[in-house]
């Protein structure tokens, strides 16, 4: 580990409900989802009606600027329900899954005797092709062109996010396979990032064909965007491809066995999770199919697809996303605290300023809730953004080019080389409770459109 | 008291009877309880601390110099009229006339912060708490209230509210406050009595706080900073001053600035707790010892030749440093930015008492004159280290 980057800057967010490594059960959902809103900037075409049938893998979405992309359905059984929001938005394909599931078969391929141009056709065919994210803006991956490079994170340090080696225990062959299928794609070859902790314990470490780096430090350091900044910035111009362990696994199984398996092991976890563990499932699948893990009596329960800083709030209704395989289960704060600001000690708060006195419980974990602690405000305290993102940018600059619409400096303050995700931490710590992530979205949604 | 807020709160709200009243009574309803606000978008979950939560902690630590200033404003009475007072009878008289400085501020103040906020429809910002907590300690005693009144109007108007508030302005409304005062009231402010408790009205009304006493024979006024401008050392020493004595804060001059404990007990607490940027604080001290310094080398005058250290404890160096430099807003944003505008607030302090004989407080002006720059230090040093970036990714 000679090049390990450390980074010293961060935060790994004290919440309670770390998912124990055991598997409660597996989830034979009913309903399943294939949410577009799972992409950014997807504009949707649908490719069923309601009453259709489906396979596991049958194409239920096409993209309406490169239809060659698709997204499929993970189950088979019949299409249920088209979900519409304003303006008859999309929002949800949903799929009342058949007692047993059969698989669209793509075909179990050697991946050493196939081309770039076979590997590119059999992802986009079998609905896997969404698992590239690009960058910059983090996008469907583009099928025209050649990336600059893929990477991967091997770890995850968001706050309660599953634990790769227990997760991926059984996937390393399938995710072996996927390493070598996408190194076809790119002349940059396939960067995989593992944490210093365990570099020598992880089995991802015994991966080959692939170039790996070092990373030590707190949450954001598992972010791939964070990686990247400091392997290789992505210059204007440029463009790199990411992808997850998870969809490596998705992708592996694609060729070894030929099905489009998404089922997934996901952690439950989060202050309201009871005895918080895993569970097997599968991508869309409901959250009902995991309510038995809220504690008794919690009526206000907000069911979170990801983790808590970047995830969605899908609702008890809600199914999970395409590339989640964690549930946080956290309270809804929607309750007064009289004179919670001034109160000297508030013990069962954590602070990441020192105006609070949680520094002096460094283990403890908190049971945290939705409240806002504040009312926005204008930009005060310009220093406690640069304490949590170990990335050479200057977070007010860009939030700021942001919401001025000034793509200029939204470029010049490094927008390509950012997503919500880098900065949540930034938003988690803000004490103007400034919505960071949204107004970043925001930015990148004009530099799309700007700049196409 | 949840309840009868629940209860009256429909009429405050969009069309409701006092609808028009909506940003007061969400200020007190948000001063009384933290809102029950959930997130809605981006990150679930936030961190507990909020504006309030650091204005307040900047209040907790301004109190040492606030309680040090009502003490030592007593005691100065009492050495100016030689009244044989003992310690509560000093605290009683400086709690009198310190008072009134707060209220005024804060009256003011908040009415002009209210006020504003409901014409703009926003939520009141508590920046006006640590501004309203400063400026009774940054002014003389004796200052007339209607001035102060005035200057604190000027101050949140001009200084604040017409760049939108709290986060966007460009000078330390605190400061500008003081700055509006000697300027415009030159013959009130300056002299060598106003610093002094109840001696303008002992000598405009002949009576002070306590009749019958006269002004002690000994008694000048002159804050130590006149007499180090004048004589240097041997004029601190010939007026009876002392190192530990403008360390301690036993002298003459504005209510909360004299001593240098009580101020180091609030750097304390803002460098804790990371409400202020000691590389500020560090530079400032760096750049007035470096000037200082540099007088002492060259020599000339008495004053040139004082010893730099003790620039540090003369005047409002201290106070300056620690609350006014390091304002977030409108100091320096980036960390290299902060490294060159605390150097040159301390070194431009230095220069001005030094070489400007007319006007011997140079803290004011070199804090309100790199407020003005801070924007141009933090362009220079974003389009440096882009610059720098650029280049290493050429090399790579």
């Amino acid at each position: 580990m000679s090049n390990n980057i450390d980074l010293k800057r961060g935060l790994d967010i004290p919440i309670s409900g770390t998912a124990v490594q055991k598997t409660r059960k597996v989830i034979k959902p009913d309903v399943v989802a294939v949410k577009p809103t799972d992409f950014r900037g997807l504009m949707p075409r649908l490719l069923v009606r309601e009453g259709d049938k489906v396979m596991a893998g049958s194409p239920v979405l096409a993209d309406k600027k490169s239809p060659e992309i698709l997204f499929a359905s993970p189950v088979s059984g019949t299409v249920a329900e088209i979900v519409r929001g304003e303006k008859r938005k999309l929002l949800e394909v949903r799929i009342k899954a058949d007692e047993t599931q059969e698989y669209v078969d793509f075909g179990a391929r050697k991946v050493s005797g196939l081309s770039a141009d076979e590997i590119k056709d059999a992802l986009l065919k079998s609905g896997l092709w969404p698992a590239f994210i690009q960058r910059p803006y983090g996008i469907i991956a583009n099928p025209e062109i050649r990336p600059k490079a893929i990477f991967v994170s091997a770890f995850s340090t968001a706050p309660l996010a599953a634990c790769a080696e227990y997760v991926f225990k059984d996937e390393m062959e399938n995710i072996q396979t996927a390493v070598n299928a996408i190194a076809k794609l790119t002349d940059g070859g396939v960067h995989v990032s593992l944490n210093s902790e365990n570099y020598s314990g992880t089995p991802f470490h015994k991966l080959e064909n692939v170039t790996f780096h070092v990373f030590s430090g707190k949450h954001p350091a598992g972010n791939v965007g964070v990686q990247i900044h400091h392997i290789s910035p992505i210059l204007k111009g440029e463009t790199v491809w990411t992808v997850s362990p998870l969809m490596l696994a998705a992708i592996g199984k694609l060729f070894n066995t030929g099905k489009y398996d998404l089922s997934r092991l996901v952690a439950v976890s989060g202050p309201e999770a009871n005895d918080p563990c895993y569970v097997q499932g599968i991508a869309g699948m409901p959250m009902e199919s995991i309510a038995d893990f809220c504690k008794d009596g919690k009526s206000s329960v907000r069911f979170i697809s990801g983790d808590v800083l970047t995830g969605k709030n899908v609702g008890e209704q809600g199914f999970l996303g395409f590339h989640d395989n964690q549930v946080t289960l956290i309270e809804e704060g929607n309750h007064y605290e009289m004179l919670g600001w001034a109160k000297p000690f508030r013990t069962s708060l954590f602070s990441f300023s020192h105006t609070y006195f949680s520094w002096l419980t460094p283990g403890k974990k908190y049971d945290m809730d939705t409240n806002l602690h504040g009312g926005p405000r204008a930009f005060v305290m310009s220093d406690v953004y640069g304490k949590v993102l170990p990335m050479d940018i200057y977070p007010v600059y860009l939030i700021k080019a942001c919401l001025a619409g000034d793509i200029d400096k939204m470029e010049k303050f490094g927008i390509y080389e950012v997503l919500e995700e880098d900065l949540a931490l930034c938003e988690y710590v803000c004490p103007s409770k400034i919505e960071i992530q949204s107004i970043l979205s925001d930015g990148i949604d004009l530099m799309m459109k700007e700049m196409a | 008291m949840r309840k009868f807020i629940d209860k009256i709160k429909p009429s405050f709200e969009k069309g409701g009877k006092f609808g028009f009243l909506h940003s007061t009574f969400d200020a007190f309803e948000s001063f009384l309880y933290v809102p029950n606000t959930v997130t809605l978008k981006g990150s679930h979950v936030r961190d507990s601390v909020d504006l309030k939560r650091i204005m307040i902690t900047v209040v907790v630590a301004l109190v040492p110099c606030a309680l040090f200033g009502i003490w030592n404003v007593g005691y100065q009475h009492n050495i100016a009229f030689d009244l044989g007072w003992g310690f509560w009878q000093m605290v009683w008289y400086g709690f009198l006339r310190v008072l009134p400085l707060y209220v005024v501020a804060y009256v003011v103040g908040l009415a002009i912060e209210f006020i504003s906020a409901q014409i703009r429809g926003h939520e009141v910002n508590e920046g006006f708490l640590v501004s309203g907590m400063l400026i009774p300690l940054i002014v003389p005693v004796d200052v007339p209230l209607w001035m102060l009144a005035i200057a604190v109007a000027f101050a949140v108007i001009i200084g604040k509210e017409v760049f939108g508030g709290t986060g966007m302005n460009i000078w330390n409304p605190a400061l500008l406050c003081r700055a509006f005062l000697f300027f415009s009231y030159p013959s009130k402010m300056s002299g060598d009595t106003i610093w002094t408790g109840g001696v303008t009205r002992y000598l405009t009304d002949g009576t002070a706080f306590q009749s019958g006493n006269g002004l002690a024979d000994a008694f000048s006024g002159a804050t130590p900073l006149v007499h180090a401008g004048a004589g240097g050392v041997q004029g601190l020493a010939d007026a009876g001053t002392s190192f530990m004595d403008l360390f301690i804060g036993t002298i003459p001059g504005a209510v909360g600035e004299t001593s240098v404990i009580a101020i180091l007990i609030g750097a304390v607490i803002l460098i804790w707790t990371g409400v202020a940027s000691w590389k500020i604080m560090l530079s400032s001290v760096i750049g007035a010892l470096a000037i200082g310094g540099l007088c002492n080398a060259i020599g000339g005058t008495p004053a040139m030749e004082m010893p730099a250290y003790y620039h540090l404890v003369l005047g409002g160096f201290a106070f300056g440093t620690v609350f006014m430099a390091t304002d977030p807003v409108t100091s320096a944003q980036t960390e290299t930015g902060k490294w060159i505008y605390g150097f040159l607030v301390g070194a431009l302090t230095v220069t001005v008492r030094l070489f400007n004989p007319g006007y011997v407080e140079g803290m004011m002006l070199a804090i309100l004159l790199m407020n003005t720059f801070a924007p141009l230090i933090d362009h220079y040093v974003i389009e440096a280290s882009l610059g720098r970036r650029a280049k290493k990714v050429k090399v790579a």
